[in-house]
């Protein structure tokens, strides 16, 4: 038998812990949802790199004019797929030494007699000083505000400076970049909002009300989530008139992208209700007299929007590709609206590929990044959605 | 740390069985985000061959850490931070502590010298293969059987656990199990490698208090006959009581007394043993039969009246000659409840007693029958009310939740939890809504500065409270509390139960306790329904439900219920009942 034995304190009062970092423990007491997500959010390193990544682009889409060193439609014959210049600090001065100066080199043009192709060589000896916040090109800023401040160009304006290259009318690739990044960025936001509206409203009432409705609704979504996109999506931009300004194209072309893509959220809001609704809380608050109204704004609502955003995040680089897509085909938007998939239209043949790389590489690296860092964004919410599980 | 030593001679000589298992300043670390947790320090303990150590305590106290530490199946934030668990063996001891996670050695004691049995059975019971080749699979695996043999083994296995029809039951799956088979079959795997040593964590929590009886004195049965050593994990002193040779006390970490089960019993010495003692043995008794009057249930109005109220599941009359196949979830009840009373609803699972609360409230629609609320002047029948006069009837008639995690909305604060049925019916706005939710604050026994706080910040008792005062908001008349302290731990329900009766004598309410736990309803109820299959078989006071019950089945639940005295076990001979 085993020996009667015991400790001879009182009892304890809590577990015993001891900090793994010093400091104060974090007072979470009084910490609404939104703390506690981003808490949970932060922790994860690399949904915080994601986050600050889309945060920059979308930055740079805002103040893409000031950006930009020339404007995205200026060409200059003479130099067409000329190569990606280099951005020097140091210069070597005529006396040997070397000396502080931010400059590119110039370019010495040949021409293939044969082919009559131009080809350019970097020229070590042509100094092309560059300048921080110059006077460039004149623009307006968001359409309104007349400037000709730029972050970065060449100071004086005759030279030229294509860090990232020219396309094949001589028009430098980075500030087309640029200028592609306001729309491409811009059109996945309108076009989730869209598909938000469409999803959280047919989603919530799938769910909320259930029977016939939800039958209704649930029907609806699997025709349209069964219908082949691509095609779809030709034929309606095809529809699209010819003589209507790049604006209007521009948001038949976001409309026509989330409609196909509202399906998905709608489901997934629709099986939250359908989990939420069945949930302690909500029954309570039922029994407390609370009308249907107050129930779905006031309990179920505030439970899903994480979620959402979390769903949301996933969906918008699928509305980005979808342009970029569109546009690549021909059928999304045109010139002279400088998109991504724009961009990478001017890539479509192998000779581009082979002589001027850099009109493929650059556009087709920014989709990718974004969609990536969407992604892990958007994985790093989904596990935040939930600050109140395990 | 001071360890006391009170033992006799006689005792200390009388070792019975060898020791099969040694536990020595097991010590287990788990990472927690910005914490190390001690979920077990300093823990030392023996199994010895043929006799049963009974861990016990609350939730938190680190009790199934330690058996799985035993088995190495930590997860992956805990460690080993020092102590040694020796398993004697034919040459020598082995220190499972220092083995490595993948080693044959480690495989070969965990299913065939250990066994497990999990609380849970459907979650631990694959549920795509039979029950049969699961056990087949560890014969296979740790006794090198061929399939034959093993099959014949297994059927043997089964009809040892008591599984009518073995020879049948062998090739169904895990759902066409009930609950009480289920737990059979576990352990029926876990005893397939023929262990020396059987680890039973919380076997028999998820089963009903008849089911809970049939497996622990299986368990018993088996463990006396094949002379295992057993270590059964639980938080339920009647269970200890009723199995137990050795117990172990642990409380956050600590075993903080250890002794025979007579020994703790009845000559506790650690302040926390005596307390969890305490709460126990307190709900054995009618706290209502010592503190109020017996109602002269005649003469008095009642002031909720319930008539052949019945609820069919499945019944469409609909073209397929349906009806055969309903399910008679509530089968013609009557009952009254009278003014300040507590009428206890008591029910295995499955017996209709959470649909008949719901059936009241009517957030499920009744089939048949009426309810009858006298509360507002004149009788109001509840069945025939419309979604608006249902409203007026739920500020009368309020429910507290089961689990406390669930039945508050974790993103809204304290005050906005209890405050909302208060918005929702207009009675109180601003500063007159916080006074309020202030005042019920503290009559639940909560810190009004409490009010900003998150659900999240509370703990389970606590946030119980919180649901208490949520239904008191509105100056109810009837609580009907759904198994309002069954995910509770033992001390925290005895105090919310007292909280209960005291906010019963000062704002006069009527209590349906509905509820699985006899003890539960002993202490708090002046009246007690059981409920079997959808129907009412007996009902009467509580004391004479508890001491003397009339119908078969009343009395096999009632002797089904452990008792926490280790010298009088009920148990062993109980009475049984078939239907």
């Amino acid at each position: 038998m085993i020996a009667h034995s015991f400790i001879d304190e009182a009892p304890e009062t809590g577990p015993a812990v001891s900090a793994l970092k010093a400091g104060k423990p974090v007072e979470t007491a009084a910490a609404g949802p939104w703390r506690l997500m981003w808490a949970k959010i932060v922790r994860n390193k690399v949904a915080v790199v994601a986050g600050i990544i889309i945060l920059m682009l979308y930055l740079i889409g805002l103040f893409a004019e000031f950006l930009a060193p020339a404007l995205p439609d200026t060409s200059r014959p003479q130099f067409t797929n000329a190569p990606p210049q280099e951005l020097r600090l140091f210069a070597t001065q005529p006396d040997g030494s070397q000396q502080f100066l931010l400059h590119v080199t110039g370019y010495t043009m040949s021409v293939d007699q044969a082919s009559l192709r131009r080809s350019y060589v970097i020229d070590e000896s042509q100094v092309v000083p560059i300048g921080l916040f110059v006077k460039g090109a004149p623009y307006k800023m968001w359409g309104l505000f007349p400037a000709d401040v730029h972050l970065i160009g060449p100071l004086k304006t005759s030279d030229t400076m294509y860090l990232l290259g020219t396309d094949k009318l001589g028009r430098d690739l980075l500030s087309r970049l640029i200028h592609g990044t306001r729309i491409s960025m811009s059109i996945g936001l309108i076009g989730v909002s869209i598909s938000l509206l469409l999803g959280v409203v047919l989603g919530s009432i799938s769910g909320f009300y259930g029977g016939w409705v939800d039958m209704i609704i649930q029907r609806v979504i699997e025709v349209i989530s069964s219908m082949p996109t691509i095609p779809l999506w030709l034929g309606l931009a095809a529809a699209i008139p010819l003589t209507w300004s790049p604006l209007t194209v521009y948001f038949v072309i976001t409309l026509i992208v989330s409609l196909f893509g509202w399906t998905g959220l709608a489901r997934e809001v629709r099986g939250r209700f359908f989990a939420l609704r069945s949930e302690d809380f909500v029954t309570a608050a039922r029994l407390d007299g609370s009308s249907e109204r107050r129930l779905i704004f006031r309990h179920i609502l505030p439970s899903l929007t994480s979620h959402i955003l979390a769903v949301v995040t996933l969906a918008l680089p699928t509305m980005i590709v979808a342009e970029t897509a569109l546009s690549f085909l021909g059928i999304g938007l045109k010139a002279p609206v400088v998109s991504w998939g724009v961009l990478l239209q001017d890539a479509q043949n192998v000779r581009t590929i082979a002589n001027a790389s850099w009109l493929l590489i650059w556009p087709a690296g920014a989709v990718v990044l974004t969609v990536l860092a969407y992604n892990f964004l958007g994985d790093g919410m989904r596990d935040a959605a939930d600050p109140y599980e395990s | 740390m001071q360890t006391q030593d009170v033992i006799t001679e006689r005792q200390s000589d009388a070792a019975a069985g060898d020791v099969v298992l040694k536990v020595q300043n097991l010590s287990l670390d788990f990472r927690l985000r910005t914490q190390v947790l001690h979920a077990v320090r300093d823990v030392s303990f023996e199994l010895r061959r043929g006799e049963t150590l009974c861990l016990v305590g609350e939730s938190g106290s680190g009790k199934s850490v330690t058996a799985r530490a035993l088995l190495r199946i930590l997860d992956k934030n805990g460690a080993i931070a020092s102590g040694r668990v020796l398993l004697s063996g034919k040459h020598g001891d082995i220190d499972i502590a220092t083995l490595n996670e993948r080693s044959p050695e480690l495989l070969k004691i965990r299913g065939g010298r250990i066994g497990l049995i999990f609380q849970e059975p459907m979650s631990s019971l694959s549920p795509v293969h039979t029950i049969g080749s699961q056990i087949v699979e560890a014969l296979r695996l740790h006794r090198r059987m061929d399939k034959k043999q093993a099959r014949a083994e297994t059927i043997e296995l089964l009809r040892q656990v008591e599984i009518p029809n073995p020879d049948k039951m062998i090739d169904r799956y895990t759902f066409e199990f009930s609950g009480g088979m289920r737990q059979r079959a576990m352990i029926a795997m876990a005893l397939a490698a023929d262990p020396e040593i059987l680890i039973a964590d919380e076997p028999t929590t998820a089963l009903d208090v008849t089911t809970q009886a049939e497996i622990l004195d299986l368990i018993k049965r088996l463990q006396v006959s094949r002379g295992m050593a057993m270590l059964l994990i639980t938080h339920d002193m009647g269970v200890v009581a009723e199995v137990a040779d050795a117990v172990a006390v642990m409380h956050f970490g600590r075993i903080v007394e250890a002794g025979s089960a007579d020994a703790i019993f009845h000559d506790a010495k650690h302040d926390y043993t005596r307390r969890l003692l305490g709460s126990t043995v307190k709900l054995e008794q009618n706290q209502r039969a010592t503190t109020h009057a017996e109602p002269a249930a005649t003469t008095r109005e009642p002031v909720l009246s319930v008539r052949n109220l019945s609820k069919l599941y499945g019944a469409s009359a609909g073209w397929f000659g349906g009806g055969s196949h309903a399910i008679k979830a509530v089968d013609d009840v009557s009952f009254d409840l009278y003014p300040g009373e507590n009428l206890g609803i008591v029910g295995e699972s499955g017996s209709g007693k959470t649909t008949l609360g719901r059936l009241i409230l009517r957030t499920v629609e009744p089939t048949s029958g009426t309810v009858t609320y006298f509360g507002q002047g004149e009788p109001v029948d509840v069945t025939a009310l419309n979604k608006r006069q249902l409203k007026t009837f739920h500020r009368d008639v309020r429910l507290v939740f089961q689990d406390p995690f669930a039945s508050l909305n974790p993103r809204m604060t304290v005050k906005e939890v209890i405050g909302d049925p208060l918005v929702v019916s207009g009675k109180a706005k601003g500063a007159a809504l916080e006074k309020r939710v202030g005042e019920l604050l503290e009559l639940v026994g909560l810190d009004p500065m409490a009010m900003e706080r998150y659900p999240h910040a509370f703990s389970g008792g606590q946030r119980q409270r919180i649901g208490i005062a949520r239904a008191l908001a509105l100056d109810p008349k009837i609580i009907i509390a759904d198994e309002a302290t069954a995910a509770l731990d033992v001390s925290i329900r005895a105090q919310i139960l007292d909280l209960l009766l005291d906010l019963q004598k000062r704002l006069d309410l009527s209590f349906v306790f509905i509820s699985h736990d006899i003890s539960v309803v002993r202490y708090f109820c002046d009246r007690v329904a059981v409920m079997h299959r959808g129907k009412l078989v007996e009902m009467g006071t509580a004391e004479q439900i508890c001491t003397d019950p009339q119908e078969p089945y009343t009395k096999s639940l009632i002797s089904a219920v452990p008792n926490p005295d280790p010298r009088h076990k009920r148990m062993m001979h109980r009475t049984r009942f078939t239907a």
